[in-house]
């Protein structure tokens, strides 16, 4: 039943787009990343721990965190007016708190990391990519991490789930019509730490959806180690 | 040139990402960058495995400053208050140096005539609190500095400049003739007889700096500096 | 940290012996490479590398009402997002001064050049016109934001394609193969001022130790002789201090002598 169903661009239905990622690709940041689904292309950078002022903002216990999620005004088919914006500002908490649960945050009492990044292209899954990129930078800066973070996408097309959800399968119409379902995962300890679902969804079918989305950050893990470790040659 | 093979050293090369599981069992020690969960040594770091015994740590191959009693660092002087002035180390937190931890007797109606904003100095680590670094020029090394330039490089490369019992360095400062400060924080100080000395000096740390982790490195640099006294 | 006096002076000595910490002559550009069509949802898109400075400029276009007082012409908006990502001088916030003048320093060099012929743009009279968003990020900064700016600016707009239309309305992801109605090539080229002396496309640390700058946009036509006969279309001169007159004409030579190196190597790329 599920395996007629035919993707706009061919892919089964658990197959990601073409992932390319590369870390210190911003030289002048403490660590950066490139991370990308297909034409879903994110940067990132990472800045920190720094000092923090004003001083009001600082957290005695722990480190401030502080993601910014931003899309350039041309990274979309229709112009995004630079600045902030409301859903920016949801995606950029949520990044931040998808980030938040790897770092050490207890090491470096009042003071703060910045990490921002840039949707260059947007082709849908652009909050997972730039969690993607963000994790990488912040490993790529030498803060202290318990684990890395992988994000991916799962759509669920009429009652077909998929995986790593394009723009036009976003715009799915058909049926129950398209549920976006953006997740993260820390990657040793397997929680989710990103949670973001809009549509239309029972709770069997989130079950299945979320085991497909760890199943898919594995492979996402895989990259972001290999691309990591590149930097010795 | 000898080709040095060190293939036993093969696992120190080893690139680790922060989760990765190091090694399993209660024969091995977590050190820095590590920690222990359950049975699993894991790493919290990005950077180069290091095992020495039954003792793993990483070092790291980028990061922020982080400060230890003792280091010698170099940094800039941002504010003055009645007892001391604040120095810019290029920490998460700030330096802060009091006028009694200065060498010699200092007029505290005049703290600018000693270091005043803008000034860069040589300073010790005396101790970490929990907002700021403890300073102090009570040592032969400190300094205010003046000639000369300044370069910033990655911290953690600091350690390669130096070299084992300051070899790299003084190989450095033979061949180019130049005074060098090496500040942990990962300021560098470099004065010579004049620009070219001094600039050649830069070239020759920012070789170490660009590839700090090859064999025979110090050969290298070596054959690098004398090429260039030839020309 | 703010650069450290010891490291002005060390510039300052370098440059009355010609010198630089990199070793360029001080009125020397640094290799610059161009990626065209880095963002396919844009209209015309391009990413600029100075030595290590980054910038990705990118083209939006809308079809609009034109302004009142130029009822047959298209529209141009530029702007400049100076963010943190780039640099840790940058904040967040809305845009301040220098990224407001180096928006406008781009938007000067394409409206006075007439490097966009904007009549052209024009789909009925008084009514309704193309309009074009460019949008300028600096990604990593290492110094001459302003010239590197502009030739991403450039660049994307050369790469730009005219959206699809169905009667008056754009077919947003559609393009079709035309271009933007061009004319002369406009070229940014900018001075910097240390101590004494000027220097070209300086790296962060120098831009930091520059007190003045003085950026000059230009064209050049076929029949270009010599510095006399460039024509400048933008001429701005920021930052402290105040300068000679004669000084000032002289610089300006040397930047045009310059700006014609950059445009024969644009004119290479552009084939």
């Amino acid at each position: 039943m599920t395996e007629k169903f035919k993707r706009v661009d061919g892919r089964g239905l658990e197959e990601l787009r073409k992932i390319e990622a590369k870390i210190g690709t911003i030289k002048r940041a403490d660590g950066s990343a490139y991370f990308a689904f297909g034409k879903s292309r994110a940067i990132a950078a990472a800045y920190g721990p720094r000092q923090l002022f004003p001083q009001h903002l600082q957290n005695p216990e722990q480190v401030l965190l502080r993601c910014y999620y931003d899309m350039l005004s041309f990274s979309v088919t229709e112009r995004k007016r630079p600045g902030p914006s409301r859903r920016g500002s949801e995606i950029s908490y949520e990044a931040t708190k998808a980030l938040e649960p790897a770092v050490l945050v207890e090491l470096f009492p009042n003071t703060v990391i910045d990490i921002y990044a840039n949707i260059l292209e947007a082709d849908a899954s652009t909050r997972c990519a730039a969690v993607n990129a963000a994790s990488m930078a912040l490993a790529n800066g030498g803060v202290p991490m318990s684990e890395l973070v992988t994000a991916v996408s799962i759509g669920k097309l009429d009652k077909t789930l998929v995986v790593d959800v394009c723009k036009e399968e976003e715009d799915y119409e058909e049926g129950e019509g398209a549920t976006d379902i953006a997740t993260a995962f820390l990657s040793k300890s397997g929680k989710l730490s990103m949670l973001h679902i809009d549509g239309n969804i029972r709770l069997s079918e989130l079950k299945e959806a979320l085991e497909l989305a760890k199943k898919a950050c594995k492979k996402i893990e895989e990259i972001q180690k290999e691309t990591l470790k590149k930097v010795g040659d | 040139m000898e080709k040095k093979e060190k293939t036993e050293k093969k696992s120190e090369r080893t690139i680790i990402v922060p989760g990765e599981v190091i090694a399993s069992g209660t024969d091995f020690l977590p050190g820095e960058g590590t920690r222990r969960e359950g049975k699993d040594i894991i790493a919290l770091k990005f950077g180069l495995l290091e095992k020495s015994e039954n003792l793993f740590k990483i070092i790291p191959l980028s990061g922020t400053y982080l400060p230890r009693v003792g280091n010698t660092v170099i940094g800039q002087v941002t504010d003055l208050t009645f007892n001391g002035w604040f120095i810019d180390l290029l920490s998460p937190h700030t330096g802060f140096l009091p006028v009694v931890e200065c060498a010699g007797y200092v007029n505290k109606k005049d703290l600018a005539e000693y270091y005043n904003i803008g000034d860069m100095i040589v300073t010790k680590v005396r101790d970490l609190r929990s907002r700021s670094i403890e300073l102090t020029m009570k040592d032969q090394t400190c300094k205010k500095l003046s000639g000369g330039f300044l370069i910033k490089i990655n911290p953690t490369r600091v350690p390669r400049v130096i070299g084992k019992a300051g070899s790299m360095v003084t190989t450095i400062k033979n061949g180019t003739g130049c005074n060098i400060v090496v500040g942990q924080n990962g300021l560098i100080w470099i004065k010579g007889k004049d620009a070219e000395s001094e600039i050649f000096a830069k070239e020759a740390i920012m070789k170490i700096v660009e590839k700090p982790f090859i064999d025979g490195l110090t050969d290298q640099i070596k054959e690098f500096l004398e090429n260039k006294t030839k020309k | 940290m703010e650069i450290p006096k010891i490291n002005i002076e060390k510039i300052r000595e370098l440059l009355e012996k010609n010198k630089r910490f990199d070793g360029r002559d001080p009125l020397e550009f640094r290799k610059f490479s161009v990626e065209f069509n880095i963002s396919s949802n844009a209209e015309g898109s391009a990413k600029v590398k100075l030595g290590d400075t980054e910038v990705i400029a990118g083209i939006k276009m809308d079809l609009l009402e034109p302004f009142t007082d130029t009822p047959e012409e298209g529209v141009l908006m530029v702007g400049a997002e100076l963010s943190p990502m780039a640099s840790d001088k940058f904040e967040m916030g809305p845009p301040n001064i220098t990224s407001i003048q180096l928006a406008r320093i781009v938007d000067r060099a394409i409206r006075e050049s007439g490097f966009i012929n904007f009549k052209k743009l024009c789909i009925k009279k008084g009514e309704l016109v193309w309009a074009i968003f460019l949008d300028i990020y600096p990604i990593n900064d290492d110094g001459n934001l302003i010239d590197a700016s502009a030739l991403a600016a450039l660049f994307a707009l050369l790469d730009a394609k005219i959206p699809e239309l169905d009667g008056e309305k754009v077919q947003y992801g559609k393009h079709t193969n035309k271009k933007l109605p061009f004319d002369k090539i406009p070229v940014t080229v900018t001075a910097y001022k240390v101590n004494d002396s000027f220097i070209f496309d300086p790296t962060a640390e120098e831009e930091e130790a520059a007190k003045m700058k003085l950026s000059v946009s230009m064209t050049f036509d076929e029949k270009y002789k010599d510095e006399e006969s460039a024509s400048l279309h933008g001429v701005l001169k920021t930052g402290d201090e105040a300068i000679e007159t004669e000084k000032l004409l002289d610089i300006i030579k040397l930047l045009i002598k310059q700006g014609k190196k950059l445009y024969d190597q644009i004119m290479e790329i552009k084939k």
